[in-house]
């Protein structure tokens, strides 16, 4: 840690200590990213917190400005890069708002099935990565195995381990072998119970663990949605509110799941949250692959979602489509819309403008973290320097999402 | 609106939730719209602290999930500020808008929210939308010491600086942007919907018919000049150059009889540029 401007120290000639001010990043492991945090400490007492976020700034929400509907989809895997999926989600439920179009239910299954192994994924990163940060390094290296598995998975769906473009207008990109299907299944019945289970034995009754988390950042509900909060960091103040089940989106309606609330909205129960959505995720998941229904996986209408390649080279009418498609794009009409999906980190909107030609004119990106960074602030105001790494661990931030 | 399709998030009923938060604003109220399952109620600047704080504590409108600015540079009032709300307890969401520019602020909702803080300074830092009473409006997402609000849709896509690591001096470096190349903006917009470039051949269609047609019966009308025309009238073609040549080109010189005189053109014969921009021919 660099910046440090003055420190009196107490022993000679009896002065008083000065708050001092440090600089928490730009380049600390345990800042998550790119943040700079401008920290008054009084001794270890933090005072106040600036942080200061837009290092990772890349102006996405100008360049999709810039692109047509479906040229500026995979922007949205780059924004949080550890759940690309639930971001791309929002985006399309947006233009599928606008369209108005239908999705074929087989798609619909897909798409939450991906969502919930996204979440499993970005969950795995922010549970290592919290503990980590509080001293632990072997939950990460398990957990982590897990996440691997997730990534697999994606490729072997959309052909990209991470940046996976794999939802798109109109329903998924590319229809999944049964092969990987039931390999998900048993990977959710065996191996994540089972890695996962014994990460978190390590974990969650952990001493160390506990005296780390265990009321720091305590938030009330009144504060919690004052600040904008969404996503495990409101759970864990204890409202019940999550997106998938207030306002279902493709068939979250048909899934039984439970939304896990904390008591003490303290770091300890976002971490808990999370653990416990881990398990939720995969009860959501078993439902989708029993459930999900032979036949299209992208909508019909040619206008918005391209043929396929067969098709290609027996119809010129299909050909055509997927030039245009390709080329031009598709016009969506003008208007404009909000949507907000329930990403592993909090409510993730979309607020799209279209003036009815192929490119949006404007695309108002709603970042979890945000909201809850500012809060940064106000939550670890009176704690000691330590804990603001665990603190910032259970905001579970990442900054590609943030500064957009 | 049309049957719903789509499987966006569904949230609870906006029936009936346009006029009553209309009725219930009052006159603050410029414009409401009910489009895509969407309500966007326009209000008017001075009273949006007051508009919201009505629909917080009287409808029920909890959060202030996000502040989006957005820029129509045709409009009096260029910015748009359009503030989403959502409500934990009726499951709803309503958008409101109002509209300003560069010179005239919005009064602040911090006073409401302190979420509102970072929100407003994005917006500020992006389009340079002031808001009265934000005690904090730093830039937030663009660099330290950086000009101009660069979401503003005049606002060039590349910026006016790129920065880099400067070894001779050891330190980063601010630079004018210099492209390898240009800035290339693909325009794929059917011409029968609304591309704005005319297509090769075209401009002809739109060149009106002229009275005095240009024909080219004698020599003069041509236009290759008083002794082009001259030599023309000889009606020989002086100079051929077969004498000592073999008997190839002998048939040439008969085929130029035919035709008028001319320049030769200048430049790729094969370029076909000048027929989608007449003006540029020279």
């Amino acid at each position: 840690m660099s910046g440090l401007t003055y420190e009196q120290s107490p022993t000679t000639e009896g002065e008083e200590i000065s708050n001092y001010t440090i600089n928490f990043g730009p380049q600390h492991p345990a800042a998550h990213g790119v943040l700079r945090m401008v920290m008054e400490l009084d001794g270890e007492i933090i005072e106040r917190i600036d942080p200061h976020v837009g290092l990772l700034h890349r102006g996405t929400e100008k360049l999709i400005e810039y692109k047509t509907y479906l040229q500026a989809l995979p922007y949205f895997d780059r924004l949080d890069y550890c759940s690309p999926l639930a971001q791309e989600y929002s985006y399309v439920l947006a233009i599928e708002k606008l369209l108005n179009v239908e999705v074929p239910e087989r798609a619909q299954y897909l798409r939450v099935l991906f969502a919930e192994l996204t979440r499993i994924c970005n969950h795995m990163l922010n549970i290592g990565a919290h503990v980590m940060d509080v001293g632990a390094m072997t939950p990460n290296l398990w957990v982590f195995e897990l996440r691997e598995d997730c990534l697999n998975f994606f490729e072997r769906a959309s052909g990209a381990r991470m940046h996976s473009a794999y939802f798109r207008p109109g329903g998924v990109h590319q229809d999944v072998p049964l092969k990987l299907l039931t390999d998900i299944g048993d990977w959710v019945d065996t191996r994540l119970p089972e890695l996962f289970g014994d990460a978190m034995s390590l974990v969650t009754d952990n001493r160390i663990f506990k005296q780390r988390n265990v009321d720091i950042a305590v938030v009330g509900k009144e504060d919690a949605v004052k600040w904008g909060f969404s996503g495990p960091m409101i759970r864990a103040a204890g409202i019940p509110w999550d997106l998938r089940k207030s306002q279902p989106y493709d068939v979250y309606d048909r899934m039984d799941f439970e939304i896990p609330v904390g008591t003490n909205s303290d770091c300890y129960d976002r971490f808990m949250v999370r653990v416990e959505e881990v398990y939720e995720s995969a009860k959501i998941i078993k439902q989708c692959l029993a459930e999900m229904p032979e036949g299209p996986i992208a909508t019909e209408d040619r206008k918005v979602a391209p043929p396929k390649r067969a098709e290609m080279k027996q119809s010129m009418e299909a050909l055509i489509h997927h030039f245009k498609l390709y080329t031009e794009g598709f016009h969506v009409p003008a208007g404009e819309v909000y949507v907000a999906t329930e990403s592993p980190k909090g409510e993730f909107g979309v607020y799209l403008v279209s003036d009815g030609s192929n490119k949006p004119y404007r695309c108002k990106i709603r970042p979890t973290a945000f909201s809850h960074l500012q809060a940064m602030d106000f939550m670890s105001r009176g704690h000691m320097l330590p804990d603001a790494t665990a603190i910032l661990g259970a905001i579970d931030v990442v900054f590609g999402e943030c500064d957009r | 609106m049309a049957r719903v399709l789509h499987p966006a998030p569904r949230y609870a009923t906006n029936e009936g939730v346009r006029d009553a938060l209309c009725a219930a604003l009052g006159s603050m109220v410029v414009d409401s719209i009910e489009e895509f399952g969407e309500i966007v109620i326009t209000v008017k600047r001075e009273s949006i602290e007051d508009a919201l704080r009505l629909l917080r504590d009287e409808h029920a409108y909890q959060q202030l999930m996000e502040i989006a600015g957005a820029d129509y540079p045709s409009r009096a009032e260029r910015f748009e500020v359009v503030y989403m709300l959502l409500s934990l307890t009726k499951n709803h969401r309503v958008m409101l808008k109002v509209s300003t520019d560069e010179a005239t602020p919005v009064p602040t909702v911090t006073t409401l929210w302190p979420v509102a803080g970072w929100l407003e300074r994005e917006v500020f830092d992006m389009y340079g939308v002031m808001f009265d009473g934000n005690t904090d409006l730093r830039r937030i997402l663009t660099d330290y010491g950086f000009e101009g609000h660069p979401f503003r849709k005049d606002f060039p896509l590349t910026g006016y600086t790129e920065l880099r690591y400067s070894e001779e001096e050891k330190r980063v470096v601010y630079e004018p942007v210099e492209l390898a190349q240009d800035f290339r903006s693909f325009d794929f917009t059917s011409p029968w919907e609304g591309a704005d470039y005319v297509l090769p051949g075209d401009e002809k269609a739109d060149t009106p018919p002229v009275d005095d047609p240009k024909v080219t019966e004698k020599p003069s009308d041509t236009g290759a000049g008083a002794k082009a025309d001259e030599k023309a009238a000889n009606h020989v073609s002086a100079g051929a150059p077969a004498e000592e040549d073999t008997a190839i080109d002998t048939e040439a010189p008969e085929t130029t009889e035919e035709r008028p005189d001319r320049e030769a053109s200048e430049g790729d014969v094969h370029d076909t540029k000048g027929a989608t921009k007449p003006e540029d021919k020279e």
